[in-house]
């Protein structure tokens, strides 16, 4: 049976990490080659790195992590932030990236979506969406979901997944950082109503939470950051705890 | 050992050439027909769309070398289909090495099933197959694609996705498997080292 990806996320800056971790057995806590590694071997089932990168002239180091990353783990991995070209895509695909991840530039210029899936095959184009409600509905955000857009989420959501987007990463921005639970309702309809994979993110704080995007949430996948980094909750007992409420999880 | 990595218009290569340097092998990257026949192994994977690859493979006729290699050979997700008789992947052509029908997956119910299949999933019905040694009971394997080879009779391993599909096939010295053990976490390259071990 095809299981629900469970996939911690990992925040770049020049190539490290840059969200504190509280792993003990890391030697240095900004290798984000060492974070992977401890990942892969808890039995996380995919990983996101997630580049805040702000200049141009540094993207040269992510293309560079990326091959270290690949180099050293055996689990697919996406790599996102700052991509906008296909010549983007090709140098982290080159470099060892399973998928990539658009955002704010497929709101731009949403036939880069088109254009990617066209080049590389659907199945590594991952398209982001932030969203936030904005009185009683939901709209797409961008620049880390400070921005404001036009966009109704779902509509969106559906646009992409027309365009040739393989998979859906839907980050509530009214849940991210709260620990509250996912934004279930949200996710379910969006992934009701999609043909493609949905990937859950903003508002894990507990197993409970991760139970209720899966059965609730009707999402495919689920993200986190500093539950994971900050081990309030471990990947071993986050997927013996799933198996025990009957979520078919990968051991 | 030499192992020789087919080299054609497939994408992922990278990710097959590291994991084969983590196992520790001495691969090759080739299109040379002379070092693809010399090599102890020949791994052919694949990523992408079916007719272009058979173009490319047929515009550098490496479709007739594919065929007589006689040396193990593992064919790797595309390498799986391509190796088969027919892809409904824009009605192509395939290599025919495995007579079997590679299909889509049309789910009845997209809100249970959607496509691409991607994740990990299960091999189930493993044969006694020395690619198979010492795996785990139904281990779990990395999977992305939207179509698949029919059960057969050459069927080692299969898997359940809207349809049981052969997971893995066996043929004489040709060996195939749907899924990308290069991301299979342990049990991949525990599939790995026991086709490089054949």
């Amino acid at each position: 049976m095809l299981t629900k990806r469970i996939i911690p996320c990992l925040d770049i800056k020049d190539g490290r990490t840059v969200k504190g971790v509280n792993f003990v057995e890391l030697r240095d806590a900004g290798d984000p080659v060492e974070l992977a590694k401890i990942y892969s071997d808890e039995g996380a089932d995919e990983l996101v790195f997630l580049d805040i990168t702000a200049t141009v002239d540094k993207r040269k180091t992510l293309a560079e992590l990326v091959t270290k990353v690949a180099k050293a783990i055996n689990i697919p991995f996406t790599v996102g932030g700052g991509i906008s070209t296909v010549e983007d895509v090709k140098v982290l695909l080159n470099a060892g990236a399973d998928k990539i991840s658009i955002n704010s530039s497929a709101v731009k210029n949403p036939g880069v979506i088109d254009e990617m899936a066209a080049e590389f095959g659907s199945q590594c184009i991952v398209v982001a969406i932030d969203t936030r409600d904005v009185d009683g509905r939901d709209y797409v955000h961008t620049h880390g979901g400070r921005k404001p857009t036009l966009l109704q989420t779902q509509a969106w959501a559906q646009e992409v997944c027309d365009r040739g987007a393989g998979e859906i990463l839907l980050t509530s921005m009214d849940h991210d950082g709260t620990k509250a639970g996912f934004s279930n309702e949200l996710l379910a309809e969006i992934s009701s109503a999609l043909s493609i994979p949905v990937i859950a993110s903003g508002g894990a704080g507990s197993m409970a939470h991760f139970r209720d995007v899966f059965t609730f949430g009707k999402a495919d996948a689920a993200l986190a950051a500093s539950i994971f980094h900050f081990k309030e909750i471990g990947i071993p007992d986050l997927k013996s705890y799933l198996g025990n409420e009957g979520i078919s999880v990968r051991k | 050992m030499k192992t020789a990595v087919i080299k054609y218009n497939s994408g992922n290569v990278q990710s097959v050439l590291y994991a084969l340097e983590r196992l520790g092998v001495d691969a090759e990257l080739t299109d040379d027909p002379e070092k693809i026949l010399s090599a102890d192994k020949v791994i052919f994977p694949g990523q992408g769309e079916a007719s272009s690859a058979m173009r490319y493979l047929k515009a550098r006729k490496l479709d007739q070398l594919i065929k007589e290699i006689k040396q193990p050979f593992l064919g790797v997700c595309l390498g799986l289909q391509l190796l088969c008789e027919h892809s409904e992947e824009n009605d192509t052509e395939c290599l025919g090495i495995f007579p079997v029908k590679v299909k889509k997956f049309i789910p009845e119910n997209t809100q249970e099933f959607k496509v691409p299949h991607v994740g990990w999933n299960e091999l189930e019905n493993l044969s006694d197959n020395p690619i198979l040694k010492d795996l785990p009971a139904n281990p779990f394997v990395y999977y992305v694609h939207s179509y698949f080879a029919e059960l057969s009779e050459m069927t080692i391993a299969q898997t359940h996705y809207i349809h049981d599909f052969s997971a893995m096939l066996h043929l004489d010295n040709y060996y195939a498997i749907q899924a990308h053990p290069e991301k299979s976490g342990e049990v991949g390259e525990k599939l790995l080292s026991n086709f490089l071990s054949i």
